[in-house]
């Protein structure tokens, strides 16, 4: 796909997020705005999926989203694939809706393999995943997402030390790093030093991308990581990207990871992110 | 009143491994996890024979249980091992939104249940765990009372859909059902029928029961002795049926009356048929080191506190 068509989806998605969010009075939309960009390259341009969902994910690329609450982008980047009908994203946090605050399986939504919003625990499900694919005979690669400050968690650690320990080499990690979360930055939180030195010392290939909001950096990371797997190591991508990206007010603070915008802020983001496919 | 024979004292635990080694030949799928416990949970057979099947995961339980979770993706029915305490309370968050919300069909495997751990004292006694399995949406929850019936189920839940809690024990108990046993999920077993008290055990007190309701007899009391190993979905026909006829109910399990069978007893006596009820439980307690038999004595979890509470159930008629 050109880079201005996955331009295009980039800007419809960060419409969904911000009206998603507005219309409910709630959800995360910083660290949604964030990803926009690793997640429509990942999903309409990297991975080899089938839009016709079925829960095995057999021959396909899988992915895991652990940080489960930016659920807006998420929800968006799998309605705007085929996953399901954008009209949907209308029912966002809505009583009875299969797009809940934070993913699920349980209501059955197109794309979702499992409950996440509870923190640390996607690395583990997915590297469950990837020994299945290996068990199954099937070459497809292992996806996943998480927060920076979600590496609190000490599941994560656990997940990591096994991931290099029984050389699960066809997981790609990406690791958003945005340096905040609710209560501030994650220095002022809890400093956690340097996680590329962490993942290193834990047996990992790391990948910096540098440039995290931007599309061609993304692909050309997700690239080399492709080709970095199955050389039994498992590839971890730090992702450095913007909190609240494309959204000037919502750039440069933590203030916006789970906070709607009003009416008001609402228009003027838009304004700041054309109209490409159409709202739902 | 039926006999029931010792076949041979075993612990429950080998009924779960030798259950495990013959899914491992029967069934293609069945995968297992343990953190760093393979001895205590009795895998060594089903790893010999199936190596590539096999996690070692280390002493790492909410990993495993997230692992777990992902392998159903792709298929596979995990059996995870470890303790009860460490099966549960260690990882319920786990359990709560990667397998139980997440719809994963997960065998949670939990050996060394309960004060007949022993030795090991409160930290590793968890008491708790029924309870805390069976609060959670959709987990199917059963406590088995011998090697033998703890075999039959380890092969059973492998075809029954949806995560799972089986909780077995350390100690060797006396070996009393049959071998060839069809075990169905979520269907009591009547061992004894009678007519003035129906006696509702699982797990480690099915045997007492068994000895509770020989001692009754000679009292020239009718016992009637029900096996719950199911305790989730309760099979509420058959204690409602029972205690149409015998009037009252004692309930006996290795677990806080807390949270535990007792309770999920009473609710069902409450909504359709309210009897006077005893509980053999333990009293909102942790455990300690001694023996299995000490302990189970000083708590009040054996034949003779089921004799007592039988009698004084009757009284309340």
């Amino acid at each position: 796909m050109e880079t201005q068509k996955l331009q295009d989806i980039v800007s419809q998605t960060r419409r969904d997020i911000l009206r998603m969010v507005h219309k409910v009075n709630s959800g995360h939309p910083g660290g949604s705005l964030g990803c926009t960009e690793f997640l429509v390259a990942l999903y309409n341009e990297v991975m080899t999926l089938d839009t016709d969902f079925k829960m095995d994910g057999a021959n396909e690329d899988l992915f895991f989203l652990s940080n489960g609450h930016i659920s807006p982008v998420f929800y968006s980047v799998l309605s705007r694939r085929g996953y399901f009908p954008v009209e949907e994203l209308n029912t966002f946090r809505l009583l009875n809706s299969r797009l809940q605050g934070h993913p699920t399986t349980h209501e059955g939504l197109p794309g979702v393999r499992i409950a996440s919003g509870s923190l640390g625990q996607g690395m583990s499900v997915a590297l469950g995943a990837a020994q299945a694919k290996k068990l199954n005979g099937d070459d497809k690669l292992v996806y996943t997402l998480h927060g920076d400050g979600e590496l609190q968690e000490g599941q994560n650690w656990e997940a990591i030390m096994y991931a290099s320990g029984k050389k699960v080499d066809n997981l790609i990690a990406t690791i958003d790093l945005n340096g905040q979360q609710i209560d501030g930055s994650t220095d002022t939180v809890l400093p956690m030093g340097s996680i590329k030195a962490k993942f290193e010392a834990f047996g990992w290939t790391v990948l910096e991308v540098k440039e995290g909001n931007n599309l061609e950096a993304i692909l050309n990371g997700l690239k080399e990581a492709k080709s970095l797997t199955g050389k039994r190591k498992p590839v971890c991508i730090l992702l450095e990207t913007m909190m609240g990206n494309g959204v000037d007010f919502m750039m440069h603070t933590h203030a916006w990871h789970g906070k709607a915008p009003s009416d008001e802020q609402l228009a003027n983001a838009l304004s700041q992110n054309p109209e490409t496919l159409g709202d739902y | 009143m039926k006999e029931y024979t010792n076949q041979g004292s075993k612990d429950t635990r080998s009924g779960f491994g030798a259950g495990l080694t013959e899914l491992g030949r029967t069934n293609p799928n069945v995968v297992a996890l343990c953190a760093d416990l393979i001895g205590s949970l009795k895998m060594q057979d089903f790893i010999d024979e199936n190596p590539e099947r096999f996690f070692q995961i280390g002493i790492a339980e909410a990993n495993m249980m997230g692992i777990a979770a992902g392998l159903t993706i792709g298929g596979k029915i995990p059996f995870t091992g470890t303790f009860a305490n460490f099966s549960t309370g260690r990882v319920y968050d786990q359990i709560r939104q990667s397998i139980a919300y997440s719809d994963k069909n997960v065998k949670i495997c939990a050996s060394h249940a309960g004060l007949t751990l022993g030795e090991d004292g409160a930290t590793h006694q968890i008491l708790e765990d029924l309870g805390l399995m069976k609060m959670l949406p959709g987990m199917t929850v059963i406590n088995t009372c011998d090697y033998n019936q703890t075999k039959a189920a380890t092969i059973a839940i492998a075809d029954y859909e949806g995560p799972v809690y089986l909780r077995f024990g350390r100690p060797v108990v006396a070996n009393f059902t049959a071998p060839d046993q069809k075990f169905e999920v979520g269907k009591a077993v009547h061992l004894q029928e009678g007519t003035d008290v129906t006696i509702i055990a699982t797990g480690h007190l099915v045997w007492e029961a068994l000895e509770a309701c020989k001692e009754l007899q000679v009292k020239g009391i009718s016992a009637e002795v029900i096996n719950i190993h199911t305790i989730k979905p309760l099979d509420e026909k058959a204690i409602l049926e029972s205690v149409a006829k015998t009037g009252c109910v004692v309930t006996a399990e290795e677990h806080n009356f807390l949270g535990g069978l007792g309770e999920s007893v009473a609710r069902t006596l409450t909504l359709n048929n309210p009897k006077p009820q005893e509980f053999i439980a333990t009293n909102d307690t942790f455990g300690e080191s001694a023996t299995p038999a000490q302990l189970m004595d000083k708590y009040g979890l054996n034949a003779v506190a089921i004799v007592k509470a039988c009698e004084k159930v009757i009284k309340r008629k």
